[in-house]
């Protein structure tokens, strides 16, 4: 291995203690890298759990099945949604935070006790809110919609989990000032870090709008305040709710480009474009909060339309560039290699055998496709009426979070237990087909819920069947179809899951110890090794990619206009 | 032995002294700045989004009896 | 490589590639396209969101709902809850609760009504299927919606807003007649009346 000069060893940065990773050439920062596994592992622990109250809820909604009582099913979706929407993703972002900070600019972290501290708070928080839900007075959902109450811990445990949070985001921020300072980097930060940067200034407005909210809902919740208005709430609980998945967003964005880098020495098209791309997310992103308030009451159709939109979908645009640049960085990077054969050789030859490449494509392609066209559809103020509240609402958000977040942070755990445990992935058949099962298990989730949606079926609700209204009312049999087929794919999404926690679990703890023999005969990101030097593409023959997102913009554009023809039938109203 | 990632970019930018010095164009110099990008960031939504969105709220007017 | 920063310290100089472009300007008009097209079904639609709501009281939301069935009200279904036939063009009152719908309304196709929504509680869901509308219904809010329905039958207004343990139960109606059915009631009910 080669030595490395370390610019940053100077001064205080001195006493550090570093490791340069055999594998990637990364330098290290060793308190950095032990925040990073925590981080990790409480992660996965939260999606293990969170998974499981999911297949109970998919399993409650098969109506053959019907599994839970009404008064447990709520209880159990509430804490579906708080252990992996908040939870495991959130965890996963803190390790991706101080990756993309210290490790990509080979610096130490910022204050690592307060990192621990921030990990404290977390952690107590989300416990505080589990058994706040568990004990079975605060199923009120993700949302927890006033005036719907919850327990005064409840609220505690989510302020406490937000305001660690922020911290995280500030030790970021840190970071990037002692990187620069300490001279670990030259020129312009690498675009993982930009992408994390993007990341964590979304992520600073969603736990500003969630303080705005939360504090006076949980004085609300032990009879200081008396009143809070709900619209009011909604507005300034979306700025969060809406926001922390615009974040996710941009963290499987920069987790595609970083599984592309380490595995294919894929380099960004063009650096001008991409950031570009991040800047579009970081002014109007998050605008997109109003996506859930396009129904309301009480606000207009130009605030409404203004905001759905992302300002004239510049955020869309935003998405729709680094849908170009992903996979175009992909076959950019296959065609050096040597794979040129026709349109597609480059994808034919790609290492579908290797987790961290299947995921990548896997979400990329089942984010833009399912997640992506759904939300712009979902996303638009009057074809919204189709949607507002129905299952289609959750089919969405399951093919973004679920099919293109989860999966994509899935896929790099396949080269961050290697980088950041030292450890081989134990199980590599399984770890090979995880991508795959979870893949098709979540593709089947989010596509069967959205066609129920679109027959009008209602999201959150125990029994379609109405058995003991007073009022009844029949869903099409289709509907019911559907919600089985859900099922089933619920229970294949499972097993994916499962894999991948045993996978993770079984690896961390039993996988041999990689040596740096190891990372010269049996490389985990090759890519790191075909990169001699760094730049943007300079041939820029890329015909498959101009294929995919030519076959991507037609399937959009269609979709967007039957849905203009099925608002068209409904009752005419204004 | 191959490269790896830390060990490239010390010897960049190759370009010569006449880049080094020249002074980067405004939108890179946007780019390259965390604390201004957080605040626009911050900005834009808590105007357009949050400032908007409660004006708009307290503008309900009282029903007609 | 991601993982590096920028090769070319000016990298915002470098050019930009045709194919990028064109997918940027594609991208960037067809944003443009769907921003106002949504601004053109405002103007051409007949599919679009009431900018009319009030705030009121749900005390005097309730009363001015129980006026109206007062004025309206032709019958009641086997629970007791009243159904009422408004005359078309006129404002019609729903109130949501925990878990009713409040009262039944029977409409005529093809008529226009200005149907007052609005909760006595908590958050609710107005989804009227199978037409499939979805609405949000507010406490101390009133939205006015102009509906006009376009098919007979009967329609059920499921809650779709989470609203506790009986949220699942909370299921309302309207009924929708054609107008030859309309005037014939009307001709009995003012018979039964005399």
């Amino acid at each position: 291995m080669a030595t490395i000069a370390i610019p940053g060893q100077i001064g205080e940065a001195a006493e550090e203690r570093f490791r340069t990773c055999p594998d990637t050439g990364l330098h290290v920062h060793a308190k950095a890298e032990t925040l990073i596994r925590v981080n990790l592992i409480t992660a996965v622990t939260f999606l293990g759990i969170g998974g499981l109250l999911g297949l109970l809820v998919a399993l409650t909604r098969w109506q053959a099945v019907h599994l839970l009582p009404a008064e447990m099913f709520y209880m159990v979706l509430t804490a579906h949604g708080a252990a992996v929407l908040l939870f495991w993703i959130m965890f996963f972002e803190v390790a991706l935070f101080y990756f993309t900070s210290a490790v990509v600019l080979r610096s130490r972290l910022a204050t690592p006790n307060i990192a621990w501290l921030a990990y404290a708070l977390m952690l107590i928080g989300a416990l505080t809110a589990t058994v706040a839900v568990l004990q079975g007075r605060s199923s009120v959902m993700f949302t927890s919609y006033v005036p719907l109450q919850a327990e005064p811990h409840f609220y505690i445990g989510l302020i406490l989990f937000a305001v660690g949070m922020l911290i995280t985001c500030f030790i970021f921020l840190g970071t990037l000032v002692i990187a620069k300072d300490e001279g670990t980097y030259e020129g312009s930060v690498p675009l993982a870090t930009f992408g994390g940067l993007t990341g964590v200034i979304i992520m600073i407005f969603t736990l500003a709008s969630g303080a705005i909210i939360l504090i006076p809902t949980l004085l609300w919740s032990v009879g200081i305040i008396g009143h809070i208005d709900p619209l009011t709430y909604k507005l300034v609980w979306w700025g969060m709710g809406h926001s922390s998945q615009q974040v996710n967003v941009t963290m499987h964005v920069v987790v595609w480009y970083t599984i592309a880098a380490l595995l294919l020495g894929a380099r960004p098209l063009s650096e001008k474009v991409s950031r570009s791309a991040f800047l579009l997310y970081i002014l109007f992103l998050q605008l997109a909060s109003a996506h859930h308030l396009l129904v309301e009451p009480g606000i207009s159709s130009t605030w409404k339309i203004f905001n759905t939109s992302y300002a004239m979908y510049l955020a869309v645009l935003g998405s729709m560039i680094h849908g170009m640049s992903v996979p175009g960085a992909i076959e950019a990077a296959q065609r050096r290699l040597g794979h040129t054969k026709g349109i597609f050789g480059w994808l034919r030859e790609a290492p579908w055998g290797n987790p961290a490449f299947a995921a990548l494509m896997l979400s990329l392609v089942m984010f833009g496709f399912l997640g992506g066209i759904s939300g712009v559809i979902l996303g638009t103020e009057q074809i919204n009426i189709l949607m507002h509240n129905t299952l289609y609402v959750p089919g969405h958000f399951h093919a973004t979070v679920v099919s293109g977040t989860t999966l994509a942070f899935m896929g790099v755990t396949y080269l961050l237990i290697p980088i950041f445990f030292r450890r081989d992935i134990v199980f590599p058949k399984i770890a090979q087909w995880q991508p795959y099962v979870f893949a098709i298990g979540t593709a089947g989730i989010a596509l069967f819920m959205m066609g129920a949606g679109t027959l009008g079926v209602s999201r959150r609700h125990w029994d379609i069947t109405f058995t003991d209204a007073l009022i009844t009312f029949d869903y099409p049999a289709t509907a019911f179809f559907m919600l089985g087929l859900n099922g089933l794919s619920a229970i294949i999404a499972t097993v994916g899951g499962a894999m991948y926690v045993i996978v993770v679990v079984a690896s961390i703890v039993w996988g041999k110890r990689r040596t740096e023999e190891d990372a010269k005969t049996n490389p985990i990101a090759p890519g790191a090794a075909v990169l001699a030097q760094y730049g943007g593409e300079d041939t820029f023959k890329l015909p498959g990619t101009i294929v995919l997102v030519s076959v991507f913009f037609i399937a959009f554009a269609l979709y967007y206009f039957i849905n203009w023809r099925f608002l068209a039938g409904i009752w005419p109203m204004s | 032995m191959v490269e790896r990632i830390g060990a490239v970019s010390q010897d960049e930018p190759a370009a010569g002294a006449a880049e080094r010095d020249e002074r980067p164009p405004f939108m890179q110099r946007l780019l390259d700045n965390p604390f201004l990008l957080l605040f626009i960031g911050v900005t834009v939504p808590t105007v357009l989004y949050l400032i908007w969105g409660i004006l708009e709220i307290a503008q309900i007017p009282l029903s007609p009896s | 490589m991601a993982l590096l920063p920028p090769k070319n310290r000016l990298w915002w100089n470098e050019p930009l590639h045709r194919m990028e472009a064109i997918w940027i300007s594609i991208a960037f008009v067809w944003g443009l396209l769907m921003f106002f097209v949504m601004i053109w079904w405002h103007i051409n639609g007949n599919q679009n969101m009431s900018n009319e709501s009030y705030r009121i009281q749900p005390d005097v939301f309730a009363d001015r709902t129980e006026a109206f069935i007062q004025a309206y009200q032709v019958g009641a279904d086997d629970f007791g809850t009243p159904i009422v036939r408004p005359p078309a063009g006129s404002d019609v009152y729903l109130a949501a609760r925990l878990w009713d719908f409040y009262p039944i309304l029977e409409l005529v196709e093809g008529e226009t009504y200005r149907v007052r929504i609005s909760s006595l509680d908590w958050q609710h869901g107005f989804s009227l299927q199978p037409t499939n509308i979805n609405l949000q219904i507010h406490p101390g809010i009133e939205m006015v919606i102009t509906l006009t329905p376009n098919e007979t039958g009967a329609f059920g207004i499921v809650c779709n807003e989470f609203c506790g343990i009986g949220h699942h139960l909370m299921v309302g109606r309207i009924n929708v007649i054609d107008r030859e059915t309309a005037a014939l009631a009307a001709a009995t009910s003012v018979a039964g009346e005399q």
